[in-house]
């Protein structure tokens, strides 16, 4: 495979009528990388404050039919839970992220939630997840895999759940590119999630659940102060 | 993929004839550019993107061996391996030898139009390996072994009761008095013969919309979730993709997506856009414990530094086609291989000949309405322009028609005789035609008046009542 | 200003009309006109078909005919589209005359949006009782931006009332050599504008260049329709009723 590998390299420099860039050149291009600046970023979600960008959030999401659900508190969320699934006639089964960041909810107040740790399984109807991030700019979810978030979870079952906190949500992509890279080396999977899976692929009519989940219901955990929250991401 | 571009003229006339298609085609007329006018309108920065998207493209481009090496290097520092295809049949092999090596029985494949390119399934499948297309238009055309029609949905052409029928007569261990007459029961139909297929899967291959040199990164853009389950089930994940879907960064590739789900579908994003980085971590529960890349070459690297260079920009999203009339009045499949479209006219001549794909070229009107909806500004019609000098020059087009061209060109270099003579015909073409003002039949025109009436010249032509006009005002 | 016209073939040898036409609205606009007689062609369908040689020679003739002009101003958006935008695309690596194809591009126009831009005509004295629809052709709108021009000054023609047509920005499917090469799918689109243009119940369609017109205006025919098709510069220019509409008999 290493002659390909030359076949093709010099294939381009001839083409490109070059030899091999020289080192100067490199690093340039190195320094261009590594700076990875950004480009043009629309102005929809940078233009806004906290709050606004949060209401972005929530109705950009909406509009690809993902459901939102505010609750005030990380106390709250095993009662939205409860009180989604039972509102969509689903079983109160589920499958939670092993991350440490749902450890702390008070699962044991809702008894009847028959929960399991791990990754999906065929069979699995309704994952809860954490996300990395949500961006406002277009209402997406963004989750990286790793050992507490497994993927399985965003893709296998009929419904995934997700909890969001407001600290979480950023204005744009390239926000949620610089946390990622200060949170170390790059995961295996970045899923950028907008809505629930859907095909237009018959007579170009959307139908929602082709694959992947039916329903995206987002947990929103807006635990902000009344008043003069300083918190600034 | 076998190409039957050279019976353009016999497709086209058949993709006019047909009824089904006709409709379905109709159908895509009233989605796509309206849904794309629509999120355009709602991103005041669209047009500065264009162009920026343009700019990234061409400086990978002119630096994509050091992209290669840098993508390279990050795959392999992720876990990953690269293997450098510069033909199909490399492609193809590597593929077979990382399935081989896995004892691969059953392979889940997402979209990827490369496969199509190299013919993959069938070569998989004359080698005991079971490919399962599970986007559902593809699956769709798989189980109806028919090529895809469309760029980024395959089975456009289709009307619902097609599918249908091809379901009922695929799908023999379901109940056969089952309904299948809403989209909504063939969707989950699809869903539920393909998720044990998604779970029995050795190998998963997907393509890529772009791959990532700062990280070693390849990302996929799709809506129904089947290119996420086909990459993280199996124990090895196989991405399928070629040399120019490369970017630089992170940034880069953030700014291209935002061209590209409003300019393929009028989506601000798709449902899954998926960025996947070499195989599992030591502690992941899920995921391939091999990443493969399979980069092929198949003739791209020519068209570096060449007049065709443009048109490795392409980011896939088909808005092309989407606003392309020839391509509304005739079908993806006339084009006769994985490309059509105005992309397809200018890439498929490139890919496997001039001499194969000589009309597709030729059957545009240079409307110029591609162009003006290309995320990344490539110059269609200018492309297809050359395709036709080199055609002219290699003398590929009808002897009638070059005779006929260097007559009208050898007289409009002479302005007398070219007066003279249009004069003539204005003459006599008016005098026949004094009654009606119309020719139902013109000799040599047979092409014209078969559809439509010819109107009849007015009776002198401009030049000749000018001359006259001038002397009358300063010869009397 | 000294304005030269650019008849185009279509014009000279089917409807010198819209030759007259242009250059009555030219001089109401307070150009002198000027008519070189050397001009033949444009050298478009030499160079859509590949023949960049014959295209190159025709072009260079231009440029010598149409040399000390002010402006050059042609009916026709893929004429005055081949001038403006594909000449020096032509000459690129041609030093010697780029220089001469770029000095001719900037100064080249097509008719309406000449008038309106460069003129600043603003309304016409015309009167023509019609509801009309308007097809915008393809070179005009997409390489040379002639859209709202013409709108315009029809909006100010007396008694015409205009209905968009859907579809308008669709091509007919004329495209030079492209209807007689593949007549099937020409016809295919030219029925489909052929249906957009009967919904609108408007009594004509105009356009600006005459090679769709005379596509638009065979089809319609063929299926004995009544609506006339005209060039829209004999509309504005008031001669609707010196010569009968495209294809119909005095």
């Amino acid at each position: 495979m290493s002659e390909g590998r030359e076949q093709i390299l010099a294939g381009i420099r001839r083409a490109l009528k070059r030899g091999r860039l020289d080192a100067a050149r490199e690093t340039a291009l190195r320094e261009r990388v590594a700076a990875h600046r950004r480009n043009l970023v629309p102005a929809r979600a940078t233009a806004l404050d906290d709050a606004g960008r949060i209401d972005l959030f929530v109705a950009m999401a909406e509009e690809v039919q993902a459901t939102v659900a505010r609750v005030a508190s990380p106390a709250a969320v095993p009662e939205e839970v409860a009180r989604y699934l039972a509102a969509e006639n689903l079983p109160a089964d589920l499958v939670l992220a092993p991350d440490p960041s749902l450890d702390d909810f008070p699962w044991d107040t809702r008894p009847l939630l028959r929960i399991r740790r791990g990754r999906a399984e065929a069979g699995d109807a309704v994952s809860l997840t954490p996300c990395f991030a949500a961006i406002g700019e277009t209402g997406t979810l963004m989750l990286v895999s790793g050992p507490g978030t497994p993927k399985t979870l965003n893709f296998l079952p009929d419904t995934h759940m997700v909890v969001v906190n407001i600290r979480q949500v950023v204005a744009t992509y390239e926000d949620g590119w610089d946390r990622l890279r200060s949170a170390g080396a790059m995961p295996r999977a970045v899923n950028f999630i907008t809505g629930p899976s859907r095909t237009g692929d018959i007579e170009q009519r959307i139908e929602l659940g082709a694959h992947g989940p039916r329903r995206l219901h987002i947990i929103l955990v807006d635990d902000r102060q009344k008043a003069g929250d300083g918190e600034d991401e | 993929m076998l190409a039957t571009s050279s019976t353009f003229e016999a497709n086209a006339r058949a993709g006019l004839a047909n009824p089904i298609l006709q409709r379905a085609l109709a159908l895509m007329q009233s989605g796509f550019p309206e849904r794309r006018r629509l999120a355009v309108e709602r991103l005041p920065e669209f047009e500065a993107l264009r162009d920026i998207g343009k700019s990234i493209k061409d400086h990978t481009l002119k630096h994509l061996d050091f992209y290669l090496e840098l993508f390279e290097a990050n795959v392999i520092a992720s876990g990953g391996q690269v293997h450098w295809a510069s033909t199909a049949d490399e492609a193809r092999a590597a593929v077979l030898q990382i399935c081989r090596s896995v004892d691969a029985k059953v392979v889940t494949k997402g979209k990827s139009m490369i496969a199509e390119e190299i013919g993959l399934n069938g070569y998989l499948e004359q080698n005991g390996i079971t490919p399962v297309e599970t986007d559902l238009g593809e699956y769709i055309i798989q189980l109806r072994h028919e090529p895809p029609s469309h760029l980024i949905a395959p089975a456009i052409h289709l009307m619902k009761e097609q599918v249908a029928d091809t379901f009922r007569a695929q799908h023999r261990s379901l109940e056969p008095a089952r309904s299948l007459a809403e989209a909504r029961q063939l969707c989950d139909e699809a869903r539920a013969v393909l998720r044990p297929q998604f779970l029995a899967a050795d190998v998963g291959i997907t393509g890529a919309n772009f791959l990532v040199a700062e990280t070693g990164s390849s990302i996929i853009v799709t809506n129904e979730g089947n290119g996420d389950l086909t990459q993280t089930l199996p124990r090895v994940h196989i991405v399928m993709t070629s040399l120019e879907k490369l970017v630089p960064t992170l940034e880069d590739a953030a700014t291209l997506l935002r061209l590209l789900a409003r300019s393929a579908t009028g989506q601000e994003f798709s449902a899954y856009t998926t960025m996947s980085t070499g195989p599992r971590r030591a502690g992941d529960l899920d995921g391939p414990e091999q990443y493969h890349v399979v980069l092929l070459d198949n003739g791209r690297s020519a068209l570096l530094g060449g007049e065709f260079q443009d048109m490795l920009r392409c980011i896939r999203c088909s808005a092309c086609m989407n606003h392309c009339p020839v391509y509304a009045a005739v079908g993806g499949h006339a084009y006769g291989w994985v490309y059509s479209g105005p992309m397809g006219a200018v890439l498929t001549p490139s890919l496997i000949g001039i001499a194969e794909a000589g009309h597709l070229p030729n059957a545009s009107t240079f409307c110029g309405r591609c162009e003006s909806v290309c995320p990344v500004k490539i110059p269609l019609p200018k492309m297809m322009r050359y395709w036709r000098e080199r055609q002219f020059a290699e003398k590929l087009n009808p002897p009638v028609y070059r005779a006929a061209l260097s007559l009208w060109a050898w007289m409009a270099r002479r302005p007398i005789l070219y007066h003279a003579i249009v004069e003539l015909f204005s003459r006599a073409l008016g005098w026949a035609g004094r009654d009606r003002a119309r020719f139902r039949t013109l000799p040599l025109a047979n092409g014209w008046t078969a559809v439509r009436d010819m109107p009849a010249p007015e009776g002198r032509s401009f030049h000749s009542l000018w001359s006259e006009q001038q002397k009358d005002r300063t010869g009397k | 200003m000294r304005v030269a016209l650019f008849v185009t073939c279509l014009v000279d040898l089917f409807r010198p009309t819209v030759g007259f036409a242009a250059v009555r609205l030219l001089e109401a606009a307070g150009c002198t006109v000027e008519v070189p007689r050397a001009q033949t062609c444009c050298g478009q369908p030499a160079y859509n078909s590949g023949d960049r040689a014959n295209a190159k020679a025709i072009a260079q003739q231009v440029l010598d005919i149409f040399e000390g002009y002010d402006h050059v101003v042609a009916p026709s958006g893929s004429c005055a589209g081949m001038l403006r935008v594909h000449y020096p695309e032509l000459f690129a690596n041609d030093p010697a005359v780029l220089p001469g194809a770029q000095r001719l591009a900037a100064r080249s126009w097509e008719l309406v949006s000449f008038l309106v831009d460069i003129c600043g005509m603003r309304a016409v004295a015309a009167r023509w009782d019609r509801k009309v629809t308007y097809h915008d052709a393809c070179s005009g709108l997409r390489e040379l931006g002639v859209k709202d021009q013409p709108r315009r000054l029809l909006g100010s023609v007396a008694g015409l009332t205009l209905k968009e047509l859907p579809g308008a920005e669709t091509c007919c499917g004329f495209g030079g050599a492209f209807c007689v090469k593949y007549p099937d799918i020409s016809d295919k689109m030219v029925s489909d504008k052929e249906a957009e243009i009967v919904k609108t119940r408007a009594a004509a369609v105009l356009a600006g260049d005459l090679g769709c017109l005379l596509n638009i205006a065979g089809k319609l025919h063929r299926h004995g329709r009544r609506i006339e098709v005209r060039h829209v510069a004999e509309v504005l220019a008031g001669m609707t009723e010196e010569a009968p509409p495209i294809g119909v008999p005095r």
